[in-house]
């Protein structure tokens, strides 16, 4: 292989490290309308009457929206594949408001000075109601969405948004003919994405009079299609660019300012962007689905699981964007983990709460899921007096075999039977315990005054895509010089994805990967991508991509025979050169002769894919802590990886996947608190008080990779975007048990709750 | 009101409100390198150099700004040690969403002036310097090189 599996500098690095203008804010219009959005002050409340007649007349003030100036169609947020598994439960604008910082109203001015200040102006008179704040008695507490005209919710009255169920064998049964049972709770935070580059957009009218959009987005086509819905104007009349985004990690997965800024620009006819303060972004778009988790693991004396129950109630907040779906995340990309078992059963609940939406995050579910299952799994190990590795070693999936959970579990509905034909979870245990120096560390505990050190370890999965519901697609098109451009929907968020698809596009056709210039998630003129998200773009956009590349191949050998007046077969292009019986031809000498004097014809392949299946990554996680027993804090030590993604189509881009993924884990295993007031307000809204790791917070971190040849991936390959958040929370909460005996079940684990613990423990 | 500033060698004349911060002055001179993260000078985003040390351009006004030099990476297209620290960050895959990138290159390069040397140190010095995307390490990897810094 000669230009995949290479860790070539990305291809749009140097200008974006040069402080080019290349994000949202810095290409919007000069004499962009400024957009605001009036946000609600209450969890809870009706909007009795709103006037806006001072607003209005405020100088410079182009106009004020509410709720009666948008058509009354429901929606869901989240950018998904359509239909989406998510509800219809929210309007663009209404005349409830279920969060601190729901919008209320919208305002368009000459300059946000002018903006802000009218948001002052407007009146509104509230009829305030009790807000549901605690997701464990939102099922008894009186609805959050009574009102008519939404769909796909569960149950209104209950407050459900959605539920799941399924099982597998006996699991009562089973568990009564288990030596050991195991019983465990968890909780998980509101986790904050905290990308650096706040949600932003604008829009304006183009001189055909279609309605342009430049997003910070993952998900430009879902947007453009959910756009079309909720503004009621045709499809084919938007245009959804993405520039390059500042981060996203799912928290750009949605539909978010971009109705607002679309809205003032079709009413006035003006240029309009939306840049969202960090508050808002912190508390209203979305945040990682908080869930309580129970286990409940059975085994046989020597260690062998027979069975895993996993019950879960999730907090989706306000509204229900990706909420069926990351529950049943939580146990599709966690249970197989250990696929032998005789019985499975897996349930849960998504509730309403009036907090802020939960939505897509980096994980998915799968990090909640791997907290609870992976703690379990140690208590498991210490019951049973086992090496938490070997216990692993003994019920873990290995290369060849399957899971029925593959097929019953999808994603908001059936999954898609699959035989796993590329894991290295073994050799990921074996050398990561050897590097790590596991046997040695776990049964010592180093202490030095207060301080004690203990070590942990976890394992995980993730998958590659959505079967059967993803689906990427890419044009090549070849250059009168030789040089191909290659149009991909796939949406580049910072991950370096447009870097690899050329690499992959450059493997296949043989050319070097500077004469493949991609183009990224432009609807007008990219081929359609469900977009960067569920760790697919690798596999599904990269296989689309090889496959326009293959296509590419053939035409260019078909159209050499035709040159050449010879027969197909007869005729090579070896990347450099198309070679017939008696000629040879530089590609370049060739393109210049197909485009301008002989068989004048344009060469272009197109190709979609969609996985029949959703390849997982495996990877082993060993980490050590140290823990200071007079203040609480827990300090990371080292973080050793082994991930298994197949072939690495870029190894450093791969490894900082890894890493920046590994960072955000033990953000939230430690420092990412979530707090709301009694009147739930959030309190963890700025980046002040809302704590993400800095450089002197997470230790040493080191990612190796064991390499498995996927037969269904390009060039070997698996996703490695999300499966380095699955494990900190989970290994970290091993190690503090090793270090101290204490078991964590809260996250994140603070000093506050390491003392209260410990003073427990102690028999305070 | 009228300010003058000096950025990046060159002498602009601009018109401002007073509570104009130095980060909306420069993004209305078009030097977009200079972006907002957080609202509350917690995420070095913002960083520009002030008398080549970092400062953060959220929470300085455009007027405190007279009188003094200020450097953007705009302004550094063609320094040496530059050119260096940006080739070895875009040589270790260290430049992910690249949001944060200028104001990391920028702190970095101050860094080489005041001749930091020990790793420690160094990380101390960044601590200002956010990422989300990136896990630091790699940064550090490519930053180390730089600074010629062994294990």
């Amino acid at each position: 292989m000669k230009y995949v599996k290479r860790s070539i500098k990305k291809v749009d690095g140097y200008g974006i490290l040069s402080g080019k203008p290349a994000y949202t804010d810095d290409l919007a219009p000069r004499n962009s309308l400024i957009v605001k959005l009036l946000r609600s002050p209450y969890a809870f409340a009706r909007v009795r009457k709103i006037d806006t007649s001072e607003a209005r007349s405020l100088e410079g003030v182009e106009c004020v929206l509410t709720h009666e100036d948008f058509p009354r169609i429901p929606f869901t947020r989240a950018g998904q594949g359509y239909p989406e598994p998510s509800p219809y439960d929210k309007f663009a604008l209404d005349s409830y408001v279920r969060y601190v910082g729901d919008e209320v109203a919208v305002v368009a001015a000459k300059d946000e000075q002018t903006a802000e200040k009218a948001l002052k102006l407007i009146e509104v008179d509230y009829e305030v109601l009790n807000p549901v704040l605690d997701f464990e008695f939102s099922e008894k507490s009186p609805p959050i969405h009574p009102e008519d005209g939404i769909s796909g919710v569960e149950n209104q009255q209950n407050n459900v948004c959605s539920a799941y169920e399924m099982d597998i064998g006996n699991i009562e049964e089973e568990l009564k003919k288990c030596a050991h049972v195991v019983k465990h709770r968890v909780y998980t935070q509101a986790q904050a994405h905290v990308m650096m580059e706040p949600h932003a957009a604008f829009s304006y009218i183009d001189y055909q009079g279609r309605l342009v959009v430049v997003t910070s987005s993952q998900v430009p086509f879902h947007i453009r299609r959910i756009l079309s819905r909720v503004l009621d104007i045709p499809l084919r009349n938007i245009r959804v660019v993405k520039p390059r985004i500042g981060g996203g990690f799912g928290g750009k997965q949605a539909v978010h300012g971009e109705i607002y800024a679309a809205a003032v620009t079709l009413k006035t006819g003006k240029p309009s962007k939306i840049i969202y303060s960090r508050k808002e972004v912190f508390e209203s778009s979305y945040t990682r689905h908080p869930m309580r988790i129970d286990v409940t693991l059975g085994s046989d004396e020597k260690g062998v699981l027979k069975a895993i129950d996993m019950e879960i109630l999730s907090d989706t907040g306000a509204y229900g964007e990706h909420a069926l779906t990351t529950l049943m995340v939580a146990g599709s990309k966690n249970l197989p983990l250990y696929n032998r078992v005789n019985a499975v059963r897996f349930k849960g609940k998504v509730v309403y709460t009036n907090h802020t939406p939960a939505g897509a995050y980096r994980g998915y579910g799968a990090v909640q899921g791997n907290f609870a299952l992976e703690s379990a799994m140690d208590i498991l190990a210490s019951k049973l007096g086992l090496d938490p590795v070997k216990l692993r070693q003994l019920n873990m999936i290995r290369e060849g075999e399957t899971s029925p959970i593959f097929k019953i579990m999808g994603e908001g509905r059936e999954g898609a039977e699959m035989t796993i034909k590329s894991c290295k979870l073994e050799q990921c245990v074996e050398l990561g315990k050897r590097i790590f120096g596991w046997s040695e560390k776990f049964s010592k505990r180093p202490e030095s005054g207060t301080k004690v050190r203990g070590v942990g370890m976890a394992i995980a999965m993730q998958g590659s895509g959505i079967a059967k519901i993803d689906m990427g697609s890419a044009i090549l098109k070849l250059n009168d010089d030789g040089s191909f451009n290659l149009l991909v929907g796939a949406t580049d968020l910072g991950t370096g994805s447009d870097t690899i698809l050329a690499q992959i596009a450059a493997e296949t056709l043989n050319v070097p990967v500077k004469k493949v210039v991609p183009y990224s998630s432009d609807t007008d003129l990219t081929p359609f991508d469900t977009g960067a998200y569920a760790s697919s773009t690798t596999y599904v956009s990269g296989n689309a991509v090889k496959r326009a590349a293959e296509k590419m191949k053939h035409l260019i050998v078909q159209h050499g025979s035709k040159l050449f007046n010879c027969s197909e077969e007869e005729v090579v292009f070896n990347g450099e050169e198309i070679i017939g019986p008696e000629q040879r031809l530089p590609l370049s000498e060739f393109a210049t002769k197909l485009y301008y004097s002989e068989n004048q014809t344009q060469l272009c392949s197109t190709a979609s894919f969609v996985g029949d299946e959703a390849p997982p990554p495996y990877m082993s996680a060993f980490c050590e802590i140290e823990l200071d027993t007079e203040t609480g804090k827990i300090t990371p030590v080292r973080y050793v990886a082994v991930v298994d993604c197949g072939v690495p189509i870029n190894p450093n881009l791969a490894r900082v996947q890894v890493e920046g993924a590994l960072v955000q884990g033990i953000g939230m295993a430690l420092y990412e608190e979530v707090k709301y007031d009694s009147k739930g307000r959030l309190m963890t809204n700025s980046m002040m008080n809302y704590r993400i790791p800095s450089r002197l917070d997470i230790g040493d971190i080191e990612v190796h990779f064991v390499e498995s040849y996927e037969p269904t991936g390009p060039y070997g390959a698996k996703s490695v975007a999300e499966i380095g958040i699955d494990t900190p929370p989970a290994a970290i909460s091993n190690a503090v048990y090793n270090a101290v005996g204490i078991r964590l079940h809260d996250l994140p684990f603070t000093p506050e709750k390491v003392l209260k613990a410990l003073r427990v423990k102690e028999g305070f | 009101m009228k300010i003058t500033l000096t950025v990046n060698g060159r002498k602009e004349n601009l018109e401002v409100e007073p509570s104009t911060t130095l980060l909306e002055a420069l993004r209305m001179l078009g030097l977009y390198s200079v972006r907002k993260g957080c609202d509350t000078a917690s995420c070095g985003v913002c960083t520009v150099l002030m008398d080549s040390k970092p400062i953060l351009s959220c929470c300085s006004l455009a007027v405190q700004a007279q009188g003094h030099s200020i450097t953007t990476v705009e302004g550094l297209e063609k320094d040496k040690d530059f050119e260096e620290i940006r080739k070895n960050l875009l040589l270790e895959g260290a430049d992910q969403c690249g949001y944060c990138g200028p104001s990391l290159l920028l702190t970095v390069y101050s860094l080489k002036k005041r001749n930091i040397k020990s790793l420690q140190e160094i990380q101390k010095y960044l601590v200002g310097n956010l990422c989300r995307c990136t896990g630091y390490h790699s940064q550090l990897r490519a930053i180390k090189e730089f600074m010629e810094v062994g294990e």
